[in-house]
């Protein structure tokens, strides 16, 4: 259970190698001595590393394979006992993503699909099923971290846009359904992050570090806000971006 | 979220309890635990309120027997006009009989009565099988309920000593103490009165740390009371509380204003005063006189601290009240207590030493190390926290601070083997 001070006992993250769900794990380990930790992600020297960053800073870490381009329905016993295999689940952190190739994901459609499948698919997929326990034990958050390319989908990236849009709805929808159970479900929608994911692009504006997105993400969970930004002007940005007319907007540079 | 069902006839709860669902069942009385003790998230909270009656009053010796859902506020409306007193009062009259049990409360007369269910002379227990059992101080699942938090059973009657009383007042002494050293002094005859507790100043510093009001008392003899009163000694009728202004920003609560509060309280009391008559309400219940005067904490809302410590262990107080002052916590006033023995109450909190509680606004920085600190400093003397109170604490520290927990599991595992009582603190601290 969390506690008063909004501190966190036990979570499940999907997608536990990304740099912001480290970031955002980090945090949490280091606020609450003993944190349990479910890490489902590809088996390999990446998860490995996660473990140990969270086991020395003296949390409780379970692995759990979870490819999530490979057929779902077959992993599907082992993601549910991943969930049932302890106390209540406090917190479920979605962070599946991959960017790959833009230019090929829009020209090769076994490119295309894989973006369906790590950015909608399996990010849909586990939220159904974290959906039905968090619903089950009448609290806990679910926490998707989407993007603000999906807001409007842009020319240099709309595959990888699209892809996030849809996962991005899915859980928006899914705020609503669980609410009444007691439920919160946030989205967090960051902008440029330095990670290994964006690593050799340029520097879009407003970039920034993923302790930074972490420290957004308790932020949002501490106020219960359904869709955070990352950070927060990036709002107003996409806003603008949003309701600028198609043939300004596809003029622009991005 | 959580189911809440009003509870009616003991016939209704057994079927609550045997058609428990995985996310179980658990009885609440009037909701006043500071935490998640009484709250089931997913399961179903069963409202004892509505089982409130006087089932018999025995006028010789002062022995009731009542529902758990009746409030010690009925108790002491119905029966302080006969000449009767609840055995133990906290600073609060929102308490079922049912919660002061499963809590084992206590009041200023800790150190010479005990604690509430030390006045307890049998109890009507509905177990995790559906069964009634009637238990005696005699029996060990007695004291497995006192303080059990509810996750033995439910209490669906108890049997309650009273206390006997000539007025409805208390005549009370009341001694300012510049300092903490000068405190403990003061309380060192503790034991000639029958009820005794201090306020201490968090905020102060330096020499001045520490700085507090003693108040004992006793009820006051009918022959004690100015004239007017003497005609209706037993008067009680408290008035309907107001409630605080909704919408009170956080930000109006800081050290600041919390230090001027402080600093005009601590002028305004007597250097000493004896034998100064007051009602039941001013001397034992200030905080029911502004209802939900939890508010003026703002929308952050407060958490309450409170531990205790053994004799000899007066530095670790020093330390927590030290560590309060320093950073600056814009905490009203802490009360401090010296309490009597242990009962034999697995989970029961109060043990000979001292205790010390205060609220803090929830939203203050670096709150969680500065409690977890002072928890190891509490553990490492023996001392332990409050479950009624808490809502931070971890399966680990409770283990450590509670050497009974594993008994008291084999005994809740006899009467409810499916666990079938939950609650959010129970899961928390993984009881």
């Amino acid at each position: 259970m969390r506690d008063a001070l909004g501190r966190l006992q036990r979570v499940v993250v999907v997608g536990g190698t990304s740099a912001i769900a480290r970031a955002a794990m980090a945090r949490w380990a280091r606020e609450r001595r003993g944190l349990e930790v479910t890490l489902l992600a590809r088996p390999g020297a990446r998860r490995e590393e996660a473990a140990a960053e969270l086991t020395a800073l003296a949390a409780k870490v379970e692995c759990v394979d979870l490819d999530a381009e490979a057929d779902l329905e077959a992993q599907r016993a082992r993601i549910e006992a991943a969930f049932d295999g302890g106390g209540d689940v406090d917190l479920v952190l979605v962070a599946l993503g991959a960017l790959g190739d833009q230019e090929q994901a829009w020209q090769d459609p076994a490119a295309a699909l894989r973006l369906v499948d790590v950015n909608a698919r399996a990010p849909i997929f586990v939220g159904v099923i974290a959906a039905e326990r968090l619903r089950r034990q009448g609290h806990g958050a679910l926490v998707l971290l989407s993007s603000v390319a999906g807001e409007r989908v842009r020319r240099s990236n709309f595959a990888y846009g699209a892809t996030k849009a849809a996962a991005d709805d899915f859980y928006r929808g899914l705020a609503q359904a669980l609410a009444p159970d007691g439920v919160h479900v946030m989205v967090v929608r960051p902008g440029f992050v330095r990670t290994p994911m964006t690593e050799g692009l340029d520097e879009a504006p407003l970039a920034q570090d993923p302790a930074d997105v972490a420290e957004d993400i308790d932020a949002g969970l501490a106020a219960g806000a359904s869709v955070i930004w990352s950070p927060a002007t990036m709002r107003v940005v996409m806003a603008g971006l949003k309701s600028l007319p198609a043939p300004i907007f596809r003029r622009l540079p991005i | 979220m959580a189911k809440v069902v009003p509870a009616s006839s003991d016939e209704q709860l057994v079927e609550a309890v045997q058609s428990a669902g995985t996310r179980g069942v658990l009885a609440r009385g009037l909701g006043r635990s500071y935490g998640d003790a009484a709250q089931n998230a997913g399961g179903v909270v069963l409202d004892l309120l509505g089982r409130d009656r006087v089932l018999a009053v025995d006028e010789a010796t002062g022995v009731i027997e009542v529902e758990a859902g009746i409030s010690l506020d009925r108790l002491m409306r119905d029966f302080v006009p006969q000449g009767w007193f609840v055995p133990v009062t906290p600073g609060t009259r929102a308490v079922t009989v049912g919660g002061a049990i499963g809590s084992d409360i206590h009041g200023k007369n800790h150190h010479r009565a005990g604690t509430w269910t030390q006045h307890v002379r049998s109890l009507d227990l509905l177990t995790g099988t559906g069964e009634i059992r009637t238990l005696t101080p005699d029996d060990e699942l007695f004291w497995a309920c006192a303080g059990g938090m509810g996750l033995t059973g439910v209490i669906l009657r108890a049997r309650v000593a009273l206390t006997p009383i000539e007025s409805a007042f208390c005549t009370v002494d009341t001694q300012r103490c510049a300092n903490l050293d000068g405190l403990l002094e003061a309380m060192a005859d503790d034991d000639d009165h029958e009820f005794s507790v201090a306020w201490v100043d968090c905020l102060a510093k330096g020499e001045a740390l520490g700085r507090s009001v003693l108040t004992r008392g006793r009820f006051a003899r009918r022959d004690e009371l100015p004239e007017k009163k003497q005609a209706d000694p037993l008067a009680f009728n408290p008035r309907t509380p107001f409630t605080a202004p909704r919408g009170i920003p956080t930000g109006l609560l800081n050290k600041y204003s919390v230090a001027a509060f402080n600093e005009a309280w601590f002028r305004k009391a007597p250097a000493r005063r004896d034998e100064e008559i007051q009602s039941i309400t001013t001397f034992f219940h200030p905080l029911d006189a502004v209802a939900d005067w939890n508010r003026i904490y703002g929308s952050g809302g407060l958490l309450q601290y409170q531990v205790v410590v053994p004799e000899g262990a007066e530095d670790v107080i020093r330390s927590c009240i030290d560590a309060f002052s320093h950073a600056g916590v814009a905490s009203f006033l802490a009360v401090l207590k010296r309490f009597g023995p242990a009962n034999r109450g697995h989970l029961s909190f109060p043990m000979g030493g001292w205790t010390l509680a205060l609220d803090v606004p929830a939203s203050v920085a670096g709150l969680a190390d500065l409690l977890d600190r002072l928890d190891e400093q509490v553990l490492a003397v023996g001392g332990r926290g409050y479950l009624a109170k808490d809502s931070r604490m971890t399966p680990e520290l409770v283990r450590a601070m509670y050497p009974a927990l594993p008994r008291w599991q084999e005994l809740r595992d006899e009467v409810d083997p499916n666990h079938v009582f939950q609650s959010d603190l129970a899961r928390r601290l993984k009881l």
